[in-house]
């Protein structure tokens, strides 16, 4: 409670103190912006200060996650019955792919060892919940509910179970933050899965769609394209799916060309993904095929990226 | 004046947390560009209504926690929302006087410059949000302003 009376602040305000106080704060407000950006000094306290928010991120959307939760067990038993059956049917399609697998794994397992190079697979996996907050209506990021205590890392892939999701740019003790693929400031090296040709998908803020701008006229890519992980960087597991080409447009008069894909993750419906672990060796690009993709101007919104 | 203010720091304090979950609350995407920024709109209203009591630090360290809960460059909310905490702090004996609609004239030009210095900082750090999007939270915010401040003058004052 204020009292009038007998307080002896001045009540106009203004005159130095005012000026000062807001030089002063300016001038700290950008030795931090500089302190972040340039040198990545506040990593660890970023990473604290994102953790001391995270309780009330989980706060906000603790009702909306209690209704879906309240919903999913009142579900009727017909819907259950109908989605138990589409899952047996499912695991029936996907043992009888995995009854394949075996064989040939341990085959690439062989030929991998006779020409000395690793095979790198995701060795383990973690599941992480989306957190549903909205961090940025432009920039693609999201919160997940897993941090350093479950062994998450700055720069870890994340997938979902259609194809490569993001990577982790902020590890709290119990809550990280991903940047998907689909953000401004990503880009993913990837590979045409037809052709083998090795390009750099670059996010748009939209999260339908990723440009792969890198491309001479002469290339050889078409709508229906998958674009699989080339695993170049080591940040993202080789061989893994990326996106689909949607869009390929030819302009005789610019010398590359404009192609758009569609992310095969559902980057804005995901209430799970995966977060992986794999034996990161960055292997050295095969001179044989390709030649490589230009220098990409923007980052690749790695850790501490931002 | 017939009612009495009890604005005190748990209140400033409770009033700063509801417009920072505000901020990051889930919306569906067409409204999630629409959302005015809550927490300038706090500090603007803390900065004219009650400036004996809040102020700078106040707005610098709402701007810093806005910072932390969306994870973008460290300091960036903290020196625009400064700036417009020491414009509104100035000029708050005129922009009290005004009439509803010329204050919400002058809201919307706070907040965009607010958005501007931000838009700027995000151009400079290289993380540039080009997207025509981004102001539309401005005109949505000074349209909100009467609101605010019938629901704010509400929340700090018993009759």
């Amino acid at each position: 409670m204020t009292n009038h009376e007998s307080d002896s602040r001045p009540l106009l305000l203004g005159g130095p103190a005012l000026g000062l106080r807001l030089i002063v704060l300016v001038i700290m407000s950008i030795g931090l912006m500089v302190a972040d950006q340039r040198q990545h000094h506040l990593a660890v306290i970023r990473d604290w200060l994102s953790a001391a928010a995270y309780p009330f991120q989980w706060a906000v959307q603790a009702p909306l996650a209690a209704w879906d939760g309240a919903r999913e067990s009142l579900a009727t038993r017909s819907r259950i019955e109908a989605d138990n059956i589409r899952l047996a049917a499912d695991n029936l399609v996907l043992r009888l792919k995995l009854m394949r697998f075996d064989s040939l794994a341990q085959e690439n397992q062989r030929l991998r060892a006779a020409s000395a190079s690793s095979a790198r697979v995701v060795q383990r996996s973690l599941v992480a919940e989306i957190v549903r907050v909205d961090l940025d209506p432009f920039r693609q990021r999201v919160l997940v509910n897993k941090g350093s205590r479950d062994g998450v890392f700055h720069g870890q892939a994340a997938l979902d179970a259609n194809g490569i999701f993001g990577q982790v740019t902020r590890v709290g003790p119990v809550s990280a933050e991903l940047i998907l693929i689909s953000d401004p400031e990503h880009a993913i090296p990837v590979q045409v899965n037809r052709t083998g040709t090795r390009t750099i998908a670059l996010g748009t803020g939209r999260s339908g769609q990723l440009s792969l701008p890198y491309l001479p006229q002469n290339s050889d890519v078409v709508a229906g394209d998958l674009l699989v992980s080339s695993g170049l960087g080591g940040v993202f597991p080789p061989g893994y799916p990326v996106a689909q080409v949607s869009v390929v447009q030819h302009d005789p008069s610019q010398p590359l060309l404009s192609v758009t894909a569609a992310p095969l993750a559902a980057l804005d419906s995901d209430p799970e993904i995966l977060l992986v672990w794999f034996d990161s060796v960055v292997v050295e690009p095969d001179p044989s095929s390709e030649p490589e993709p230009p220098a990409v101007p923007a980052p690749t919104g790695g850790p501490g990226g931002n | 004046m017939a009612s009495r203010t009890i604005l005190g720091w748990p209140r400033i304090l409770a009033m700063t947390i509801i417009a920072l979950t505000a901020t990051v609350a889930p919306l569906p995407d067409l409204l999630q560009v629409l959302r005015p920024d809550f927490v300038a709109l706090t500090v603007l209203w803390l900065c004219l209504l009650s400036p004996r009591l809040t102020g700078l630090f106040h707005a610098w360290g709402a701007g810093l926690a806005l910072d932390a809960f969306r994870g973008v460059l460290f300091g960036q909310h903290a020196l625009a929302m400064v700036v417009i905490a020491y414009v509104a702090s100035k000029l708050r004996l005129q922009i009290r006087a005004f009439p509803p609609l010329q204050q919400a004239a002058v809201i919307l030009a706070l907040l965009w410059l607010y958005e501007f210095l931000l838009f700027w900082i995000d151009g400079v750090s290289g993380h540039p949000v080009t997207d025509w999007r981004r102001w539309l939270a401005v005109p949505v915010g000074a349209a909100c302003w009467p609101l605010i401040t019938g629901l704010y003058a509400r929340f700090a004052t018993k009759r």
